[in-house]
């Protein structure tokens, strides 16, 4: 009997030790905000296109953590799909064409002599990338420029237009078939 | 772990050098070209100088199309650390500045400045140092860099940020290794320039003063071997050393590593093991700068290969086509079936994409191959895993493991297999049996993480940037809200303190509201009131009735609608005022009389059509609604 006992309160008492410990460890090391839809955001490309449906990227990472599809976005494209897919630990689909196609990066260009300088790319603009002020010629800062699209639409004037960003020397990828001639030699007979 | 420098010392003394893992041998080319004396160009007509022929930035241009230049004036400025100027290489009028086919595998067109000889050949009046022994370190690097020195081994690292050294220097190491096969560029420089080389090497002593100079020499150059030995032998600290020829000994870890047995850290520099490397073409040019005054406008260029019929080393001018250099090589095209150019030697140079590819700073070699002499590398087969490659590594990698995830995009796999230590000598790609043109996709792949890096970087900052929009958004919003609480407030609480008299005000506005409304239907009573009795009224009638009839179908059930309102409101009033209505009656009576007569009835058909119109419109509404 006075064992039984024993042995009761010897549970009872570290059930109240490990108890304890791990109350005080969850306050310890409490996790602010959830840790996942950061890491969806930060796989997203961060276009703020809302082309996924969603006002926004980190919009998109909270639904995908909520269990949307990961594959609505097309300015991350395949790349995109795939780093989601490994980190939710689903396959990878196509991309969905419902949102759009993957195409290459293009930046806003506004054609200055036609603006009017009515600001409504400005307000339509989600990274603040496009600068002027009220009847006031505006451009646009190409390198914060996402290549969202959301300032198109807005202009009354139709003088914005999708530019396709040059490659040059710095950011070529090697790939010979994008070029008239050239490879390399490489290798030498012997 | 390393061998420290009394060690080095003994062993180089004795020629006991280390040696650097895998390597290969390439058959040796360099008696194609290194057999006579350097000659120099005929000057062209046109230059084409790209304003950027280093890693770093670009400078400023400080000219603009139609100058006139002197040969030797600096076309750019260097305002960033990182930029290093270009010169023009001969006197004459900036034709253009445009983008022209680049000295780049891609050949992507960069800017450039385009200029016409005029065939005089005019120096700017040069200032060269009196001595440069009592001359600042400062000044001189300021020079060098004014001069448009950078790297002339190949990567073009800017001169003078390399000379700008603060950690202890043991060992200043003059690089005349050249170990691709065909190249024989710094040989002939060496055996022709001894003196200014070491001119040159003087000079960066004095800047740098380390402790020890090495000249390394590969040995299959003894003339220039002997050359540097007699131009350096009354240096006791200066100490030239017979390297053995294997390739990739002239990359700068590799020989550090032959010279002194010390590795370079992956992410490191020479400096770090107590290292500085010059190529002897930066130390000849260094010389040029310092001593004549002359900034960096020509070098030697190889022209060689089995096409060439007087193959040959040539000073060229920077900015020169290529196609200039092949002329003056008798370049013999019945010797290849489709034209095949290469910039830098068989291992790491790349096929230019055109003729009018210009010569920089970098551009040692052109070598122009016959048929027979190198392969077309479009033979490649399947990986067998020989690991032949690993062997061949200079850098001790895992060939085979990095082209199988380069090919396969696993690009973090690659990276983490020290993909960027990867210094694409070609040495895996010389030894691979199923002659996979390695290098390529390690190339790719680099170049994909490069811009992966650089589109995460971008999206962050977008991100951040977007979260600060979306912040002033929202404030700006409960800022407005906030306003137009406290005015509504402000409002209320005004009405409170002035108590009655404001209510008091609004009751005023209402029962004059009320009065006039009252008025109006007095009015239309007067004026419908006869119509019952009088024939003149029911014409009044018949007129609204004609023209509202013209509307449309709807507007009439309208109009019965609005007489029905009418007369209801006419009732009501009628019991309101009954007083009134007698005196309308009488009134209506003796009007009916007046000549006033007819323009009442035109009032009348007014307001009556107005009113149909409105209901009309109400109704139309309505059953829009309804429906």
């Amino acid at each position: 009997m006075m064992l039984t006992l024993l042995a009761l309160a010897a549970i009872v008492f570290l059930a109240l030790v490990f108890g304890a410990l791990l109350g005080f460890a969850s306050i310890r090391f409490k996790v602010e905000g959830d840790p996942l839809v950061e890491q969806i955001d930060a796989i997203l490309p961060q276009t703020q296109c809302g082309q996924c449906g969603y006002p926004g990227c980190k919009p998109y990472a909270e639904a995908i953590a909520n269990g949307d599809d990961i594959n609505k976005c097309p300015p991350g494209g395949e790349a995109t799909i795939k780093e989601l897919a490994t980190l939710m630990g689903v396959d990878a689909k196509p991309l969905d064409a419902a949102h759009g196609v993957e195409d290459v990066k293009k930046v806003a260009y506004i054609r200055e002599d036609e603006c009017i300088g009515c600001t409504k790319c400005i307000q339509a603009c989600p990274v603040d990338a496009i600068i002027g002020a009220a009847k006031q010629m505006h451009t646009v800062i190409i390198d914060e420029c996402t290549g969202c699209d959301l300032c198109v639409d807005p202009c009354p004037v139709d003088c914005i237009d999708m530019v396709p960003v040059a490659v040059d020397s710095s950011h070529w990828e090697w790939k010979f078939n994008k070029v008239p001639v050239g490879d390399i030699p490489i290798r030498h007979m012997s | 772990m390393f061998a420290d420098y009394d060690e080095i010392i003994e062993r180089i003394s004795v020629n006991q050098l280390w040696d650097f893992p895998g390597g290969v041998h390439p058959p040796q080319q360099k008696a194609l070209s290194n057999q006579s004396n350097i000659e120099t160009l005929p000057l062209d007509k046109t230059f084409y100088v790209p304003i950027k022929q280093h890693i770093g930035v670009d400078g400023r241009i400080i000219v603009s199309e139609g100058d006139s230049v002197l040969k030797g004036q600096a076309l750019t400025a260097s305002e960033a650390p990182f930029s290093v100027p270009v010169h023009a290489p001969t006197s004459g009028i900036v034709k253009k500045v445009t983008e022209h086919v680049s000295a780049h595998p891609s050949g992507i067109p960069e800017l450039s400045i385009i200029i016409d000889a005029d065939g005089q050949d005019t120096w700017i009046p040069l200032k060269p140092v009196a001595d440069y022994a009592k001359t600042g370190k400062s000044e001189l690097i300021e020079r060098i860099c004014d001069a448009g020195i950078s790297g002339m081994g190949g990567a073009g690292f800017p001169t003078h940020i390399k000379s700008n050294n603060t950690k202890p220097l043991e060992f200043l190491i003059i690089n005349g290794i050249e170990c691709e096969p065909y190249i024989s560029s710094d040989d002939r420089l060496m055996r022709e320039h001894a003196w200014q080389i070491r001119q040159g090497i003087d000079i960066l002593v004095h800047i740098l003063q380390p402790r020890q100079v090495i000249i390394a020499v590969e040995d299959n150059k003894p003339e220039a071997l002997e050359t540097m030995s007699i131009a350096c032998q009354q240096k006791t600290n200066y100490q030239v050393v017979s390297v053995p020829t294997k390739y990739p000994a002239g990359g700068e870890k590799q020989l550090v590593q032959v010279l002194t047995s010390r590795e370079v850290p992956s992410d490191g520099l020479p400096i770090d093991v107590g290292c500085i490397m010059y190529n002897v073409g930066t130390c000849y040019a260094i010389a040029d700068a310092i001593v004549e005054g002359k900034p960096l406008i020509e070098r030697v260029v190889t022209l060689t290969g089995k096409s060439f019929k007087s193959p040959k080393n040539v000073w060229a001018r920077l900015g020169t086509p290529i196609q200039t250099l092949l002329k003056h090589g008798d370049y013999d095209d019945s010797t290849q079936s489709s034209p095949r150019f290469i910039m830098g030697g068989p291992m790491m140079g790349f096929t230019v994409t055109s003729l009018l590819t210009p010569i920089v700073k970098i551009s040692n070699c052109i070598l122009v191959p016959a048929d027979n002499e190198l392969p077309h590398p479009d033979d490649e087969r399947a990986c067998i895993r020989c690991s032949a490659c690993s062997d061949a590594c200079p850098a001790s990698l895992l060939p085979q493991q990095l082209f199988w995830y380069s090919k396969s995009k696993e690009l973090e796999k690659a990276e983490e297999y020290n993909l960027f230590d990867c210094i694409e000598c070609g040495a895996c790609a010389y030894v691979c049996p199923s002659e996979i043109p390695l290098v390529h996709y390690y190339r790719q792949a680099k170049a994909d993480i490069r811009n992966q890096r650089e589109e995460k970087e971008k999206s962050d900052k977008a991100k951040i940037r977007f979260e600060a929009r979306k912040a002033r958004l929202q404030k700006e919003k409960e800022e407005r809200e906030e306003k137009h609480r406290i005015a509504a407030e402000a409002r209320k609480a005004s009405l409170n303190k002035d108590g009655g008299a404001a209510k008091d005000k609004i009751a005023a506005a209402l029962a004059r509201a009320k009065a006039k409304k009252e008025a109006l239907a007095k009015k239309q009573t007067q004026n419908e009131a006869p119509g019952a009795t009088a024939p003149e009224s029911d014409k009044t009638e018949v007129v609204s009735k004609d023209e509202v009839s013209a509307e449309s179908a709807s507007s009439q059930t309208a109009v019965s609608t609005a007489n029905e309102t009418e007369q209801a409101e006419q009732v009501l009033s009628s019991t309101a005022n009954e007083s009134s209505d007698i005196t309308a009656e009488e009134d209506a009576e003796e009007s009916a009389k007046a000549t006033a007569a007819a323009k009442k009835k035109r009032v009348a058909a007014a307001v009556a059509k107005a009113k149909a119109k409105k209901l009309a419109a109400k109704q139309i509404k309505k059953e829009n609604n309804e429906s």
